[in-house]
């Protein structure tokens, strides 16, 4: 089905290198033209909604994008702003370091990964949100709350998977670095991180877009500031271009964020197959 | 086999432990009482909650939300999921929009989709509809891949018919993937509705619990989330051993 009709026609040639290279160019110049449709697509059919209810909900997006640009040039949007980016960025780095700490001790304990990764697994699926308010009376209202509802749902998905990235390691290569009579830290440094790293950077994506989610969730739900607030003060006080435009800022930078780390995996992924092969 | 066994014991032991812990830390006033109260308190809560039959109008508007949304979901993403995969250019285009979804915070779009549908059911089904179908979509896709072709070249040997092709070898060969998808998407329809309840609406468990928080009636709040959150873990232990009996059948077979 799907995929195998379109292979056959770029294999077979004469010079495959150039063939290939030529393919390469036509196949992601498709690409390009086949994206650019889909975001004139998505455009379209954002105006079509937001002109279908009459701007009640969303506002279409030229105007959004004229509001956003008046909307940038205030400090207020940036205090906001800033506040997010600050909680933010606390709740990554702390995701990031102790989910990877967890993860490298667990995935080198087997015993204790076995026992241990079932409750994160099941921990990850539970609607967090509810726990909000025990976060809440734990450090009141502010940023340590927001920052530590940020850790919660970004160390999970951290730790899993690094966990899983050490326990899946080809026992060849721990084989041979014993081998090589590598000291620890040159084991850690030659054979481990680069032998994990693909799925670190998959567990630092999905983390970062996950405490993005949760320090988003505490602004939306009980704060003063912050772009989550932002978010709801507009929609409370029915301001529909600053709800949509508060909207754009976030998906932009959640797919861009997404987008850049995808890619970055994806390079140390097909460079770790390129060494391995 | 012994070992997993093992780990099974030390977990419960690990989970156990960490329940009297903090069991002893709120009898003692190391914990205050007024943040977090003793488990066993939580569940005499949560048993008279349920008891009471005060929460049975919003038991039933949450549950049926997120089974609207979780058949809604299933439904629209295994249609959409099946049609991209006949159109590989689609496919192609389809793929880093889907790799992208769940970077999105979802519920983001909740406050616009309420002033859209008002505040009823219909933006909270929206909102579980919106984040569980791209996880039925990316299972329906991975699954429909996973079909060898010889499977395909054996239906046409034989001149199945579209539909037996669908229900002797598509079927068959490619359920453990979408089961993988509808076990994320109904984690995801729970976390989706019971957000959106939780942030902005007038029924729900979700909003059962933000009201008793904001009326500081910790007895009921604690009660309430140790339920929902119960629900959650069952539900998704279910699939959870569903799923692997479904993975190790096929790998028998």
């Amino acid at each position: 089905m799907g995929g195998a009709t379109g292979a056959p026609t770029f294999t077979g040639m004469s010079d495959p290198s150039l063939q290939s290279a030529r393919a390469g160019l036509t196949a992601r110049r498709l690409r390009a033209f086949d994206t650019i449709v889909l975001v004139l697509v998505l455009l379209a059919l954002w105006h079509v909604v937001s002109k279908g209810t009459h701007g009640v909900a969303i506002s279409p997006p030229l105007q959004t994008l004229i509001y956003l640009f008046s909307l940038l040039q205030t400090s207020g949007f940036w205090d906001h702003a800033v506040t997010t980016l600050e909680a933010f960025a606390l709740a990554f780095a702390l995701s990031a370091l102790l989910g990877l700490g967890l993860g490298l001790f667990l995935g080198g304990r087997r015993f204790a990964g076995e026992v241990i990764e079932p409750i994160l697994a099941g921990f990850y699926t539970i609607p967090k949100v509810t726990l909000y308010p025990v976060v809440l009376l734990l450090f009141g209202l502010g940023m340590s709350a927001k920052v530590f509802f940020g850790v919660i749902h970004g160390l999970v998905p951290m730790t899993l998977f690094t966990l899983g990235a050490v326990r899946n390691l080809p026992p060849v290569l721990v084989r041979t670095a014993r081998a090589l009579r590598l000291s620890p830290q040159r084991t850690i440094r030659w054979v481990l991180v680069p032998a994990c790293l693909p799925d670190i950077i998959n567990g630092l994506r999905i983390s970062f877009s996950l405490s993005f989610l949760g320090v988003l969730i505490g602004e939306m739900f009980s704060s003063q500031r912050g772009l989550g607030f932002l978010l709801v003060n507009g929609m409370a006080q029915n301001n529909v271009p600053l709800s949509t435009a508060v909207v754009t800022v976030i998906v932009v930078i959640a797919i861009a964020a997404n987008t850049l780390m995808l890619r970055v995996g994806r390079r140390f992924a097909r460079r770790g197959d390129a060494a391995g092969g | 086999m012994k070992r997993r066994q093992a780990a099974l014991v030390v977990r419960i032991a690990v989970l156990a432990a960490l329940v009297i812990l903090l069991e002893i830390s709120c009898r003692t006033g190391t914990i205050d009482p007024l943040t977090v109260i003793p488990p066993s308190d939580m569940v005499a809560a949560m048993i008279h909650e349920i008891g009471s039959g005060e929460l049975n109008a919003s038991i039933k508007a949450t549950f049926s939300t997120i089974l609207l949304a979780f058949v809604l979901a299933i439904g629209l993403g295994v249609a959409t999921g099946a049609l991209i995969h006949r159109l590989p250019r689609l496919c192609d285009v389809a793929d880093p929009l889907l790799a992208s979804y769940y970077s999105v915070p979802t519920f983001i779009f909740y406050p616009l989709l309420v002033a859209l549908l008002g505040l009823g059911k219909a933006p909270l089904v929206v909102l579980g509809v919106l984040s569980a179908t791209p996880a039925v979509m990316i299972g329906t896709l991975s699954g429909l891949d996973g079909v060898a072709p010889v499977l395909m070249k054996l239906a046409r040997v034989h001149r199945l018919t579209p539909a037996r092709t669908f229900c002797w070898i598509v079927l068959p060969a490619a359920l453990p993937h979408p089961f993988t998808g509808f076990k994320l998407a109904l984690s995801y329809a729970l976390i989706g509705v019971i957000a959106g309840e939780f942030i902005l609406s007038g029924t729900g468990l979700g909003y059962a619990i933000s009201f008793a928080y904001q009326s500081f009636d910790n007895p009921t709040m604690y009660g309430v989330m140790l339920f929902v959150l119960l629900v959650a873990v069952i539900a998704n232990g279910v699939l959870y051993v569903w799923e692997g009996r479904l993975a190790r059948r096929r790998s028998r077979g």
